[in-house]
């Protein structure tokens, strides 16, 4: 079925660039996945996990929103942040998400409730997925 | 004629200070290596951005979203001005603060009212001191950049613009052209143009089948525009500070050189003044010793 390529890029280096038999996105519509001789797509995504398949093995990968583009067999993934699970910062997480819970708590502005609660959506996540390595 | 311990001392005051001047460049070399590393790595996120949005732009009417529509009035402009937080790199900082204060000037001139946001301390103390209203600003973060920063002041112009706050909103940075070349370069943020996509895409040029969006191209584009615009401000960035790091490199470089020509004048003065001063020692002892013979 041959494969299709898989280039994750954050604005400081590229996180991912493999082979991939199959991929699985957290897309702003619910996740889709993306198998080898996809049609062209744009997609945004939300923050969530994203996995691959290369050689047999499942890779997650931790993904803080942005977005996928498929052309020509090559999938191109812009995120302002990724992390594979192994390099999750677990006690990281776990501060922001006691952070991000305190500050929704106290609840004062509209504005930093909203970003509180990506904060806390991207400390949950990251927890996850670090529990899936 | 001086004597020769203030030559002496001044000799070794300047070899103090070309010691310093050499390890600043050295430091600048280091950081400029680092500095130019992380825009290489960025190289590729940007491009492909432009591409995707490229594509996406021709797909959608003209002002399909607010960051790409042209305010009719213009009355309010914002500046953001990227300079480095010390000095000692040349007319770097100098020339980014006359550029942005020229456009500054040209704005109130057309009757609208200039505010700075600035990243950097030597352009907010500049701006400050000039009377201009002030955004939030930056200092002391040039060393520790990264793409947070890019979206705190990308968030605050968006806002502005969206709010009909500001109706232009300008970017000027040093480009990191070469290691002898760090121009100011100024461009518009807000309105956002979409960038062309006359990069043709090299790799593959076979027939192009239709993109399929999702979401719609519109709800699309609203996520995308502001994003590009973080981009946009990351890069402004990542330039000023490879830039600042290669023009202080070249200006420590100019001044270990000239302490180096000091240093050789200022040894052949002691040189001469000490030669001067056995001369005179000589005669005296000569002219006493004839007076005994006398």
């Amino acid at each position: 079925m041959g494969t299709l390529r898989l280039e994750v890029v954050t604005p400081d280096s590229t996180v991912v660039s493999a082979e991939a038999d199959m991929v699985v996105c957290p897309g702003v519509e619910g996740e889709f996945g993306v198998l080898p001789q996809h049609v062209s797509l744009l997609s945004a995504l939300k923050i969530g996990a994203m996995r691959y398949r290369a050689g047999g093995k499942d890779e997650y990968l931790f993904i803080s929103g942005g977005f996928a583009d498929v052309n020509n067999n090559v999938m191109t993934v812009l995120a302002e942040s990724a992390e594979r699970a192994a390099d999750i910062d677990t006690a990281r997480a776990q501060a922001a998400r006691e952070r991000a819970e305190k500050r929704l708590a106290t609840r004062d502005e509209a504005v930093n409730a909203l970003r509180a609660e990506a904060a806390l959506a991207r400390a949950v996540n990251r927890l996850h997925i670090a529990s899936l390595r | 004629m001086p004597s020769l311990k203030d030559v002496k001392t001044k000799i070794v005051g300047i070899g103090k200070t070309k010691q310093i001047t050499k390890a600043m460049n050295m430091v600048a070399s280091a950081k400029l290596r680092g500095a130019q590393a992380r825009i290489e790595r960025f190289r590729p996120y940007a491009a492909k951005y432009r591409q995707v949005l490229g594509e996406l732009a021709r797909k959608v009417e003209g002002n399909a979203h607010p960051l790409l529509a042209e305010h009719e009035e213009k009355k309010n402009c914002a500046i953001v001005m990227i300079t480095s937080d010390r000095g000692l790199c040349g007319s770097f900082n100098g020339n980014i603060i006359t550029r942005g204060l020229k456009l500054a000037r040209e704005k109130t001139d057309a009757g609208m009212v200039v505010s700075f946001a600035c990243v950097g301390r030597k352009g907010r103390d500049v701006a400050r001191k000039a009377g201009y209203a002030m955004l939030t600003s930056y200092g002391d973060r040039m060393g520790s950049i990264d793409f947070a920063l890019a979206s705190s002041v990308a968030a605050e112009v968006i806002q502005g613009y969206e709010t009909l706050v500001f109706d232009e909103v300008w970017l000027i940075y040093g480009e990191f052209v070469s290691m002898g070349s760090q121009p100011p370069r100024t461009l518009c943020l807000l309105p956002l143009k979409a960038p062309e996509a006359e990069e043709t895409p090299s790799e593959n040029d076979g027939p192009r089948c239709e993109y399929v969006y999702e979401p719609q191209e519109e709800k699309l584009l609203a996520e995308l525009l502001p994003r590009y615009v973080r981009v946009q401000v990351y890069r402004g960035l990542l330039d000023t500070s490879a830039s600042e790091h290669a023009a202080r490199m070249a200006a420590m470089d100019n001044a270990t050189r000239n302490c180096n020509e000091l240093i050789n004048s200022l040894t052949l003065l002691y040189n001469k003044t000490r030669q001067a001063s056995i001369t005179s020692e000589l005669i005296d002892i000569v002219g006493g010793a004839e007076a005994l013979n006398g």
